[in-house]
């Protein structure tokens, strides 16, 4: 009995290993030609371990690029956006699971029919208004439409909101709390964990947008790390050892905050394939 | 806030929703319905628009030869890439679904490769994808292979390369089935076993009509995702070899921000439009007959 429950375990863990190998081989091939000497990149047979390490690809790479710049162009996007997303999908999702009132329905279905719509059908005329307004070249149409709400959020903050016991808000209007202090002193400081989902999910997906800074962004100086990682592309097509020390130093900080931050998101991931 | 809350209930909710609605209509409604008349004028986004009728649909379909590639290219992701997809992330989901040792730390590792930022994976695979030296032909020449594919450089190999790539980041299907996959009773597996049935008709009659709806999500969040399929293309091969990776999120943007056709562009961003409302109308439809919600009958 207990041998062939170890033959079991066995057997579940050889394809775990296996695959586990194929997802963190390009992660290992990439930090090795990052460490690599010149000579070793196109070795055949190829180098696993780069001899001697290499370390100043990294210094190499971050003085080819203003990268400092660049992460800080990046980090203030992510930031507003964090800011603008939470404030205004709380307030709307609030709206949604607490407030009854004639409209509300037409407002969640207007969520889910965006949730459908592709990118590309606003693209173009999103474009012409931030061109009117002048604010191409500007971070500005990066950050702006966070504090309009975006369906995704609002839809997941809503689920999180009709978890919470109506009880709350009910005795806090017996004593005479209004709905600005049910939701900014009552249901906000309890929804902690949604927040910092919604925050997280919006975080990475700043960090890691691209189409939007290639859109609006054409002034070097205002480049995030996606656009100007692209453009490094172009200039040094060949210097993969460079190519791979940038792509490492930008997929850092994603790494450290998901090994932060695990159980967020996977209670945030539980909920958003909640129905309802 | 009023105390007179019965009349004021209506103003609150607005009040509250405000940003939506604004953004809504700022973002969503009017861009969609500017769009829907650029697509009937010919507009450079400097000089007014101005109308032209049924042009821009007629040339679309009758003269521009990539419009009709990169739809095709498209269509081959949903056609070869969404079910691999669905089914890597199935199976990872399943596999991590077991109680064995280590199952967060693979979890880490799949689930990584999907938020990495898609500029620093397309140059990674770029580099793992190349004919030469990449790593994947090593491998494979290792396993006496002896003419491996030249994959991002033969317009036979891209498309293929590139779902091989968007395979290693479905962690973030396989995450959202875990869940899934957890709060599937064991009660209903034990019954099943009294009945005697096997591994392979637990899966099929109590796991996949549990998760339905799941799947149902990730169906429709996929044919979303490769509809508008862009990024990677735009970094890796630009749409070469020979148009051969020039989807139709890709030819679009060319059209509007590289050639100023904004009126073209836009009757394509509405072909896309109805394309993908018409997509997820079937499968929406079809999922009444293969998805099962608990507690309905």
């Amino acid at each position: 009995m207990r041998n062939r429950r170890r033959t079991t375990e066995l057997l579940t863990h050889i394809p775990l290993i296996v695959l586990g190998v194929c997802f963190a081989l390009p992660f290992f091939w990439l930090i090795s030609t990052s460490l690599k000497p010149d000579a070793e990149i196109f070795r055949i047979p190829p180098v696993w371990i780069p001899h001697p390490i290499r370390w100043s690809n990294y210094p190499r790479a971050m003085h080819y690029i203003p990268f400092a710049l660049y992460t800080w162009n990046t980090l203030r996007i992510c930031l507003f956006c964090v800011i603008g997303t939470t404030l205004s999908c709380s307030l709307v999702a609030y709206s949604l699971a607490r407030l009854k009132w004639r409209w509300r329905n037409w407002i969640f279905y207007s969520l889910l029919a965006t949730m459908l719509l592709p990118g590309q059908v606003t693209m173009i005329p999103t474009f012409i208004i931030f061109k009117w307004l002048g604010w191409i070249g500007t971070p500005l149409p990066l950050i702006i439409p966070s504090f309009f709400g975006n369906a995704f959020s609002i839809f997941l903050l809503r689920q999180f909101f009709m978890t919470l016991p109506q009880e709350l808000s009910d005795a806090a209007r017996m004593d005479g709390c209004s709905d600005w202090g049910i939701y900014w002193r009552i249901l906000m400081p309890l929804s902690k964990p949604a927040l910092a989902t919604v925050g997280l999910f919006t975080f990475i997906g700043s960090w890691n947008d691209f189409l939007g800074p290639l859109l609006y962004l054409n002034d070097e100086r205002t480049y995030t790390l996606s656009l100007g990682l692209q453009m490094f592309v172009g200039q040094h097509g060949a210097e993969w050892a460079m190519l791979m020390a940038a792509s490492t130093v930008m997929t850092l900080p994603i790494v450290i905050l998901f090994f932060f931050t695990q159980k967020t998101f996977i209670q945030g991931i539980a909920m958003t394939g909640m129905k309802g | 806030m009023p105390s007179h809350r019965r009349n004021s209930a209506e103003w609150v909710g607005i009040l509250f929703s405000l940003p939506w609605i604004i953004g809504f209509a700022v973002f969503i409604a009017y861009p969609i319905l500017a769009s829907l008349y650029f697509s009937f004028c010919s507009y450079d986004a400097i000089r007014p628009p101005h109308w032209v009728g049924w042009r821009n649909y007629v040339e679309l379909f009758t003269q521009d030869d990539v419009f009709w590639k990169s739809l095709s290219n498209t269509l081959y992701m949903i056609v070869f890439g969404l079910p691999l997809m669905l089914a890597s992330s199935l199976g990872l989901a399943m596999l991590l679904n077991q109680k064995v040792k280590g199952i967060a730390l693979y979890r880490t590792l799949f689930y990584l490769p999907s938020i990495t930022p898609v500029v620093a994976s397309s140059i990674l695979w770029m580099w793992i994808l190349n004919p030469d030296i990449g790593l994947i032909n090593i491998v494979l020449s290792r396993f006496g292979v002896a003419h491996p594919p030249g994959w991002l450089t033969d317009p036979a190999w891209a498309k293929p390369a590139l779902i091989l790539m968007s395979l290693w980041s479905a962690g973030g299907g396989m995450v959202i089935y875990l869940a899934a996959l957890q709060d599937v009773p064991d009660t209903l597996y034990e019954a099943a076993s009294l009945d005697g049935a096997g591994a392979w008709h637990k899966f099929l009659h109590v796991t996949l009509p549990m998760i339905s709806p799941v799947i149902l999500f990730n169906v429709i969040i996929g044919l979303i995702g490769f509809f508008q399929y862009f990024t990677q293309a735009y970094i890796m091969t630009n749409g070469g070899p020979e148009d051969s990776t020039n989807f139709y999120a890709l030819h679009l943007f060319n059209r509007a921000f590289l050639d100023f056709q904004m009126g073209a562009a836009s009757a394509m961003a509405w072909i896309l439009f109805l394309v993908t409302l018409l997509a997820a109308l079937v499968v929406f439809k079809t999922s009444a007959r293969w998805v099962y919600y608990a507690g309905e009958k």
